[in-house]
């Protein structure tokens, strides 16, 4: 199946699986989530995304039931979830901290949610045997929780949570507590095993890195607020607000005073300095509306002679940060302002072109960075 | 060296404090009654030699023991104590879980408080404390003079000196014990472990029975043990609160020492009862390996 095909955000007909209708949480006079409006569909891998306290886990935990909404609606399938009890719903959960009964072994940790559907016993145990197999734990399954080592124990929670083959799969940081090598190998094994299962998977997380990895839509979140749900790569390329574009990687951030005509925006950003070049389809600034020229520093060329550039502005290096794939160049303006380029190293170290105090050229096409109002 | 040392100073404790005592004792249930000082037979001295060391030791005899099987009034108080112990351990447990239930669940601010006001009835004389009770529960002690004002009841009840006085003293002497390390698993309980079984399809009851119970079963255990190992040999509750009809072992032991004067029985007495009690003190201590074993 062609990945660029799911995309039922974009068609008007499809039904959401998950709808919050203007969602407001309040915990006495704090307002955790505040008048939130977001629609989830059906097979997506949703990811919500921002800084601890941003109200993310609320969201997820309004949706497993173990939070009151304190106005507006949740809908799981067209049907106001707020009267049905965390246990009725369809809805399951991987916890933090993974929650494994630590006095039952894997296998009647991962049938735990079985027993209590009164299945029988034989397809109990095929469904934890699948279960096993699935997330290949074969070989542990008469272990305790504390036999097993953490990404095991991730497995089994993992397992325990998919068990009842929920509508709605939600993962609260769920490669919090692992290790960075193993983190990545469990997000690609976290995307094959929705792909196999087909269920819905909304995650918590705080690492970016693994909401762009994992996700087929990120929500980015603050206090309580969504400030853009998009696909990762247009979050990442078109993000919609300083915000997002600071939140998500690296970013150069330009203010200046707007000159708009047609598509094309010139930004008076420094006197003595040349404005930057840059070009806008969506928004339209009014002359001398203060503008956000944001810039990634891969997308920032650097070079010692002047370079045929719309943009090109002269600086030195103040410093290089060697990350050994690539390094990262800051460039003080003589504003005073540092700007970041990054480049790769696809020359061995020793013949690196700049070092510290050279001055360079920085230079970027008029397409290359997007243009915010705030 | 430093390493023997530091063994070798919890091993002189347990052996000057506990091997030695035994042994003592032991030897004196071993001999026979005596009009002298000290009340038994026979003594040796240092002084005396082998010969008389061999003597000694061809004194000592059974003989204490077997009259123990043969008069049922001593295996009369040994079952009785073990019941009363028994009883007293269950209603212990059935007071004791749900305050320590509580205190767990409650906010954790209020904890400490409410773990104090467990732990400082302790701060009194335990003697003090089971006259007070001796008060409450008499004729005309504040209870019946509570439910009579009540009109609950029309002629005082009559509870002090039975069995009833007896369980009352010794629930509310060892509840501590019980509380504390129920209290002490129940607060390592993880509240996720209990969304989770709720998450999992769980009712909030079944929850409390499939995950609160089985995880709270060590600090049951521990509690159960602590309540009744030293609830067998007690000695002063049922002296002061139980009725003639009341029998336990510490209490025989108490009157074979003081009344009887006879060391020797009495001291058969107290090796019995420590033989009875070593089996709950060695599966008390399993328990606390396992447990230690389980959290590795």
């Amino acid at each position: 199946m062609n990945q660029t095909a799911f995309a039922p955000w974009d068609d008007p007909a499809a039904k959401p699986l998950i709808q919050f209708r203007d969602v407001t949480k309040r915990f006495g006079t704090f307002t955790a989530i505040e008048g939130l409006s977001l629609d989830i569909f059906e097979k997506e891998f949703f990811a919500l995304l921002g800084p601890s306290g941003c109200g993310k886990t609320t969201m997820m935990r309004m949706l497993a039931g173990f939070e009151d909404v304190t106005e507006g609606q949740i809908l799981l399938n067209g049907q106001d979830i707020a009267p049905v009890p965390p246990n009725k719903r369809a809805v399951n959960m991987m916890f933090q901290s993974y929650a494994l009964f630590p006095h039952l072994s894997i296998w009647d940790n991962i049938a735990f949610g079985l027993r209590r559907d009164r299945m029988s016993k034989d397809a109990i145990a095929a469904r934890v045997e699948e279960m096993l197999r699935l997330t290949r734990l074969e070989k542990f399954a008469r272990r305790k929780p504390h036999q097993i080592s953490g990404g095991q124990r991730q497995r089994v929670a993992l397992a325990r949570s998919l068990a009842k083959a929920p509508k709605l799969l939600l993962l609260d940081e769920p490669l919090g507590a692992l290790d960075k090598k193993l983190r990545q190998d469990t997000q690609f094994e976290l995307m094959d095993i929705q792909e196999t299962t087909g269920t819905t998977f909304v995650i918590v997380t705080h690492d970016q890195e693994e909401a762009m990895t994992v996700a087929s839509r990120v929500a980015v979140m603050d206090e309580g607020k969504l400030m853009q749900v998009a696909t990762p790569d247009q979050i990442y390329e078109a993000p919609n607000s300083v915000y997002v574009a600071d939140f998500i990687g690296d970013v150069n951030i330009i203010e200046g005073k707007a000159a708009q005509t047609g598509d094309k925006v010139t930004i008076a950003w420094a006197e003595g300095q040349p404005d930057i070049q840059g070009t806008t389809a969506t928004r339209t600034f009014s002359p001398g509306q203060t503008c956000h020229f944001a810039i990634r520093p891969e997308k920032v060329a650097i070079s010692a002679d002047k370079p045929d550039a719309p943009n090109a502005l002269q600086g030195k290096v103040l410093d290089i940060a060697y990350l050994g794939n690539i390094s990262t160049y800051h460039v003080e303006l003589p504003t005073g302002a540092v700007i970041k380029a990054q480049t790769a190293n696809t020359r061995r170290i020793a013949r690196r072109s700049f070092t510290w105090e050279d001055p360079v050229w920085i230079s970027f096409s008029d397409t290359a960075g997007v243009l915010l109002e705030h | 060296m430093r390493r023997f040392a530091l063994i070798a100073i919890p091993y002189f404790w347990l052996l000057a404090l506990f091997l030695v005592p035994f042994l003592i004792v032991l030897k004196i249930s071993l001999s026979d009654l005596a009009l002298a000082r000290p009340p038994y037979l026979p003594q040796w001295n240092f002084g005396d030699g082998w010969e008389a060391l061999r003597a000694f030791f061809a004194d000592l005899d059974m003989e204490n023991f077997v009259f123990l099987s043969e008069d049922d009034l001593y295996w009369r108080a040994y079952i009785s104590s073990l019941r009363i112990a028994v009883i007293s351990t269950v209603i212990t447990l059935l007071v004791g879980f749900p305050i320590a239930y509580g205190i767990a669940r409650s906010p954790v601010e209020w904890r400490p408080t409410l773990l104090m006001l467990i732990i400082l009835p302790f701060w009194t004389s335990f003697l003090i404390r089971v006259y007070a009770w001796m008060g409450i529960l008499s004729k005309e002690g504040l209870l019946n003079q509570f439910l009579l004002w009540l009109g609950v009841i029309g002629e005082p009840l009559t509870i002090l000196n039975t069995n009833t006085a007896v369980y009352i003293a010794i629930v509310y002497t060892y509840l501590p014990f019980m509380i504390l390390p129920i209290y002490a698993a129940l607060d390592r309980l993880d509240d996720s472990l209990l969304e989770a079984a709720e998450d999992l399809g769980c009712s909030r009851i079944q929850a409390f029975w499939l995950v609160t119970i089985p995880l709270a079963r060590n600090g049951i255990i521990a509690g159960c043990f602590l309540v009744f190992i030293p609830a067998i040999g007690e000695v002063i509750i049922p002296s002061l609160m139980g009725g003639s009809g009341t029998l336990m072992i510490g209490k025989v032991l108490w009157e074979e020492f003081f009344s009887n004067r006879d060391w020797p029985v009495a001291s058969a007495v107290a090796i019995i009862l420590l033989l009875i009690l070593i089996i709950p003190i060695i599966l008390f201590q399993r328990n606390e390996q396992k447990q230690r074993e389980a959290e590795g």
